[in-house]
């Protein structure tokens, strides 16, 4: 979903959601974005906004947790988000050649999201599927035993 | 891929070559030639090991058979009969009593494998883990109603302590003495906590004992709970692992339904309700105060310390956290008795520990063995030898925060006094397998930028200190150091360690010191030679 269609029900439709199903607690919170997360894709500053009112804790505060964790991003990000796994495990046999070929295929950096919107390259910390490295994940799709040559296969299987 | 069938090793300490040990080997060289087996077999002189009087010794793997005094009269024998026929050669065995240490312990297992021994991961993989009858089928539930009818809270905790059992999440510290500290504590309300924030690279066992048995992690609990005084626990798993909070959820239904968990548990006044807490992506989390902070919906930074969390911990009450493996020897540790688990590994690291095995290895994955078992076994057994026959040149142990141990150091029985006698740590159980083809400063840039992009944060050696040093790897990688660099990277490796508020910073100095004390040579190369002998980093020399 392109993100200049988000609008205003949609973000109170998730918040709304995410508090009646784990309660308007402070430590639900992470719960609480967790989903929202989920739902939109990111936490737009609206929504952050909503739960700092029904949660009645600060926003200040609520922006100090969206940042600190990984898997909440406080910035749009593309249809298809590939994670690439650097830890050391994935790194020596083979991480490296696979992340470049990744980085040349899409033509983007770390961090990066493409003009089209469609992807977004990011690098994370072990995901616990080392037996099989080098490991990616793509949204929710697990690839292992990746090799440079396997990865425009791999990408292709998206639109 | 290269493949061998035994591995035979010849003692080569002083002792040893005194009596003939390079002769011995070089017979044995020639006798597997002569029946032809020189590529099914593979022979190396290892180093000291310990002091015997049966020296030398001749060990074959994979039957851990211990031969000694071997003397070259004695080889055409021992080739022929076990080698070629596969037969023991028992007038040949060393007797025990000529042996000491951890080939004596060696010798105890009788020639037979060094098999694998299932405690926590008996169940994964053999039962359904969506369904609790055939959990319960398996012994499910047996200890939690026989300590609820038989024992008193104290009982349960001299067992434990009796048992032996330490951490299993990379520290090691006695698990019986921490369930002392919180029951001791007078407080009206106290907290279990499963740590299964399982992030330190290279480690996934807590996910299989997640996803294959969920039911034993929490009779664990309902077990710990009880022994400690507490009446609410959480279980913190780690966003990524969706599938394990799935199944722990379904798991904590079943239980509630036949009343494992809930109000008046067997029919007694125990009461135990029990959370599941999705982390977020914050390798920091698996820190137990830092785990602490975001249950309670908070950044997780870890806390100073003290108070401990066995004091104030979640929301301020008396709290146990374990992790998932220590908690799973729990139940088993409370059916069968004290006496029973420390008849695994070795005295004073009883029990079993799961590995992963992971790197230039021909089979990767996870094993469940004795305590006491060495890198060699490790290697040479369960991963089948080193991917394309290719010399093995170090490990990293326990993840990020765990050692790089050298080859020399591959004999040395992996339990936490020994490795920590040999100055190197155990961590939490992953064995990245390296060849000569990797190079230590390429390997510690990754793990100081693991260590950089983790940092919390929140104190400034390690958020600094992190950054720093993965920058002084980068100038050794990129040929732009001075030997000055060296001794800086060494100051502040010991500096992450005494000024870091917890545990991340405290580690992140390990591989830094590592690759100084056994590496040296090959960091020297890239500042004086300019290459990089592994062939890996791009140094000046080599951009030009």
């Amino acid at each position: 979903m392109p993100v200049d269609t988000l609008n205003g029900n949609k973000i109170t439709e998730a918040v709304n959601a995410a508090i009646e199903r784990h309660g308007a607690s402070r430590d639900e919170l992470i719960p609480i974005l967790n989903q929202v997360n989920q739902t939109l894709g990111y936490l737009p500053a609206d929504a952050l906004n909503q739960i700092s009112l029904r949660l009645r804790e600060p926003r200040s505060s609520l922006l100090g947790v969206a940042s600190f964790y990984h898997m909440l991003s406080t910035k749009p990000r593309g249809r298809h988000v590939i994670q690439f796994c650097e830890s050391a495990p994935c790194h020596v046999v083979g991480g490296r050649e696979v992340w470049e070929a990744l980085q040349e295929e899409l033509n983007l950096a770390n961090e990066e999201t493409s003009p089209d919107g469609k992807w977004t390259l990011i690098t994370t910390s072990c995901l616990g599927i080392c037996g099989v490295g080098p490991v990616i994940i793509i949204d929710e799709d697990v690839y292992g035993n990746l090799t440079a040559d396997k990865v425009p296969g791999v990408l292709a299987r998206y639109n | 891929m290269k493949m061998y069938r035994s591995m035979v090793l010849v003692s080569s300490d002083p002792i040893s070559m005194q009596r003939g040990a390079q002769e011995v080997f070089e017979q044995l060289q020639a006798q597997i030639k002569v029946y032809g087996l020189d590529e099914e077999i593979s022979l190396a002189m290892i180093g000291d090991v310990g002091r015997h009087d049966a020296l030398p010794l001749v060990i074959v793997y994979p039957e851990a058979v211990v031969y000694g005094p071997v003397t070259v009269d004695d080889i055409s024998l021992l080739v022929e009969e076990h080698l070629y026929k596969g037969r023991i050669v028992t007038d040949l065995q060393a007797s025990n009593r000529e042996l000491s240490g951890k080939i004596a312990w060696l010798n105890t297992r009788k020639g037979t494998l060094p098999a694998e021994q299932r405690i926590v991961l008996q169940r994964a993989g053999i039962i359904d883990p969506t369904s609790i009858e055939e959990y319960i089928l398996k012994d499910g539930y047996q200890s939690l109603g026989k300590v609820l009818s038989e024992l008193q809270p104290v009982q349960v905790i001299d067992e434990i302590k009796k048992s032996g059992l330490r951490g299993r999440g990379g520290a090691g510290f006695p698990t019986g003495m921490k369930w002392g500290f919180v029951a001791k504590e007078k407080a009206a309300k106290k907290y279990v906590i499963c740590n299964a924030d399982e992030s330190e690279p290279g480690t996934f066992k807590d996910r299989l004992i997640l996803e294959g048995d969920p039911h034993s992690i929490i009779e664990a609990m309902a077990l710990a709970a009880y022994a400690v005084g507490a009446d609410e626990g959480y279980i913190y798993i780690r966003g990524e692992y969706t599938l394990a909070q799935e199944r722990l959820k379904l798991a904590i239904l079943q239980a509630k339904e036949m009343g494992f968990l809930g109000k008046g548990i067997f029919g007694t006044d125990f009461n135990f309700e029990l959370h599941v807490h999705s982390g977020a992506g914050a390798y920091i989390c698996g820190e137990e105060t830092a785990l602490l902070e975001s249950i309670e919906g908070k950044r997780g930074q870890p806390r100073a310390r003290p108070p401990f969390p066995t004091t104030s911990g979640l929301f301020g009450k008396p709290t146990l956290v374990n992790n998932v493996e220590t908690l799973a020897n729990v139940p088993p540790i409370m059916l069968h008795g004290a006496t029973w688990y420390r008849s695994f590994g070795t005295p004073s690291s009883p029990g079993t520990k799961v590995y992963t095995i992971l790197g230039n290895v021909n089979v990767t994955g996870l094993i469940e063995v004795p305590m006491g078992i060495t890198l060699r076994e490790v290697i040479s057994i369960y991963a089948r030898g080193m991917k394309n026959g290719e010399n093995f040149k170090m490990a990293q142990t326990g993840g990020s925060s765990g050692s790089i141990i050298p080859a020399s150091l591959q004999d040395t029985p992996m339990d936490f006094d020994s490795f920590n006698k040999a100055g190197v740590a155990l961590g939490s159980g992953a064995l990245l397998i390296c060849n000569e083809d990797t190079c230590v400063v390429d390997l510690a840039k990754v793990l100081l930028n693991f260590f950089r992009t983790e940092s919390c944060g929140k104190c400034f050696p390690c958020r600094i200190g992190t950054q720093r040093a993965w920058e002084m790897l980068d100038a050794i990688a990129s040929g732009q150091a001075t030997l000055k660099t060296l001794d800086q990277l060494a100051d502040l490796s010991q500096n992450l360690y005494n000024l870091s508020n917890c545990g991340l910073g405290q580690t992140a100095g390990t591989p830094l010191k590592d690759i100084l004390t056994y590496f040296r040579a090959e960091v020297e190369a890239h500042i004086r030679l300019g290459v990089c002998p592994a062939g890996v980093c791009q140094t000046k020399e080599a951009v030009h």
